[in-house]
């Protein structure tokens, strides 16, 4: 372990935008891509309970 | 006399594969998660400073998963394309399916951190270098395939076109490798090249690999997930998907 | 059929094409005067300067040829599938990849050889003597029909498909590359003096392997447009 403070671990020898940049980038990505797939499912779900409904009323 | 034996090919069908998948990505995600924990912690706590790069260079701790990761799922939607076509398995192309957007986003990554890479150490936020450049074509094979499924509204067809897609992408990634590697031998000057990592310790070794398997687990993990939600959509019409709503 | 008949079914496919083309000469011209628009925008876009014009000149001469290629792709299976014949030629006992084999073959007549034409007259705009004229007219000549080649496979993926010249593009462009780099790049090393040997042995080698496989991945693209 060789940072000496918490600010200095923040400021990255001075590449803290390109560093905190990628790994702020790579976890946005993660958990866009997790939140887009459960909405996705939510939605899936939502229009087949509302198909099954529909066609119960009908039948 | 029937012994026991595992058939496998019952998972073929969506149906078993949903549950199947349902019970794995589970484990995979928190395989990702404990790998990414550890990996991030070799990379911000245990991996020294680099004598030429200093804090800079630990960037590659998610540029080069995200590289090596994008090409390998190209590899992986292809062979799954090719198994699709060949045995003509409705399960093959969701695969492909959904390994592609993962893909794409992680070609997207290796992009963006390969800029924030550049753009300190060799003072542009884009240099035409082999690798960057076949990671913008292979982008492109991502988008293309992407496109084309979204193009075609039956899902078979668009499965096998864009099997064949990924099939025709897959053999020419080599040439297409070759022929930028070759272009920008010929046409380089001052020898920049965003491969040339810090030589390395054996802490950014073990850190870059834990990174690219809990990459590659978070992948897999993502991709049974969509391919669930993918079965849902296609098999919609089938008994079991009412069932299973129930 | 018997396999005998073959040759003279590619030249009668290759003959309908080539009037079809000729009757309806808007559909040739077009990309032909398109190429010549194109490659006229970028000294309008950079400058007039010499320098640059002379530098800039194989890679604006080959993406406008290869632009230009592209358009004409959408026609090669579109009409023959609205009509049914293609179904009927899927059906017939001629192998679908003669069929595929000869309208790739004329397309590269009809489209790729009027660029290989005209681009020699285009170059002189830029500032390029005769010698590398000449390397610029063979590294089209070859990098022509492996065009036409892998942009049947785009066609016959796109069949019927909504927004289908646009996606065509973003499809075989990427795949375009490789053919790219070895033809401009082949005046390039001509120029520098470096021969432009290398070059255009692998271009050859990109059209005997294009050759080979596309037209299977043709075929069997087709085969799924027309389930």
């Amino acid at each position: 372990m060789h940072w000496n403070s918490v600010s200095e671990f923040f400021a990255m020898g001075g590449y803290a935008l390109y560093v905190w940049g990628s790994f702020g980038v790579t976890a946005a990505v993660v958990v866009g891509e997790i939140v887009l797939l459960r909405s996705q499912r939510k939605a899936i779900l939502r229009n087949l309970r509302n198909e099954l409904l529909s066609e119960g009323a009908s039948s | 006399m029937k012994t026991r034996v595992i058939h496998w090919f019952k998972f073929a069908s969506p149906q078993n594969f949903y549950g199947l998948a349902g019970r794995m990505w589970p484990w995979f995600a928190a395989l990702a998660g404990v790998l990414a924990l550890v990996g991030l912690w070799i990379s911000f706590f245990v991996a020294p400073t680099d004598a030429q790069q200093g804090e800079g260079y630990r960037i590659i701790f998610v540029h080069v998963p995200a590289s090596q990761m994008s090409m390998f799922i190209y590899l992986v939607m292809a062979g799954w394309a090719g198994f699709g076509l060949a045995f003509n398995t409705r399960l093959s192309g969701m695969m492909a399916s959904a390994l592609a957007p993962t893909g794409a986003l992680f070609a997207f990554l290796s992009l963006v951190t390969g800029a924030l890479w550049g753009k300190p150490m060799w003072g542009a936020w884009w240099v035409w270098d082999a690798r960057l450049t076949s990671e913008l074509i292979l982008l492109f094979l991502y988008l293309g395939f992407l496109a084309l499924q979204a193009s075609i509204d039956d899902p078979r067809r668009a499965d096998k076109a864009c099997a064949v897609l990924a099939l025709v992408g897959v053999v020419n990634v080599p040439i297409i490798y070759f022929s930028v590697k070759w272009w920008n031998t010929l046409h380089q000057g001052a020898s920049v090249s965003l491969t040339r990592a810090p030589s390395m310790a054996t802490t950014m070794l073990w850190g870059m690999l834990i990174m690219v398997v809990a990459f590659w687990m978070y992948a897999i993990a993502v991709a049974l997930v969509r391919v669930r939600n993918i079965i849902l959509e296609r098999e919609r019409h089938t008994e079991w998907v009412k069932h299973a709503l129930e | 059929m018997r396999a005998a008949g073959w040759p003279s079914v590619f030249m009668a496919v290759v003959r309908r094409e080539v009037a079809v083309g000729m009757k309806q000469k808007s559909e040739v011209l077009t990309p032909l005067f398109f190429f010549v628009i194109v490659a006229s925008l970028f000294p309008l876009g950079v400058g007039p300067e010499s320098a640059l014009l002379l530098r800039m000149a194989p890679g604006v001469l080959w993406v406008g040829a290869l632009l230009a290629a592209m358009l004409s792709l959408q026609r090669l299976f579109a009409t023959d599938y609205a009509d049914g014949s293609l179904e009927q030629f899927a059906l017939s006992p001629a192998p679908l990849t003669l069929l595929v084999l000869a309208k790739v073959f004329a397309h590269f007549l009809l489209s790729g050889l009027p660029l290989v034409l005209i681009a020699p007259v285009l170059g002189l705009q830029f500032g390029l003597d005769a010698r590398a004229l000449g390397v610029l007219t063979l590294s089209l000549l070859l990098g022509t029909p492996t065009l036409s080649l892998i942009g049947g496979i785009g066609a016959a993926l796109t069949l019927g498909v909504r927004g289908a010249g646009v996606l065509l593009s973003l499809l075989i462009l990427p795949l375009y590359i490789p053919v790219l780099i070895f033809g401009a790049g082949a005046v390039e090393a001509d120029a520098a003096g470096m021969g432009a040997g290398g070059h255009l042995s692998l271009l050859a080698a990109l059209l005997m392997l294009s050759a080979f496989f596309a037209p299977l991945a043709t075929t069997t693209a087709l085969r799924i447009s027309l389930e």
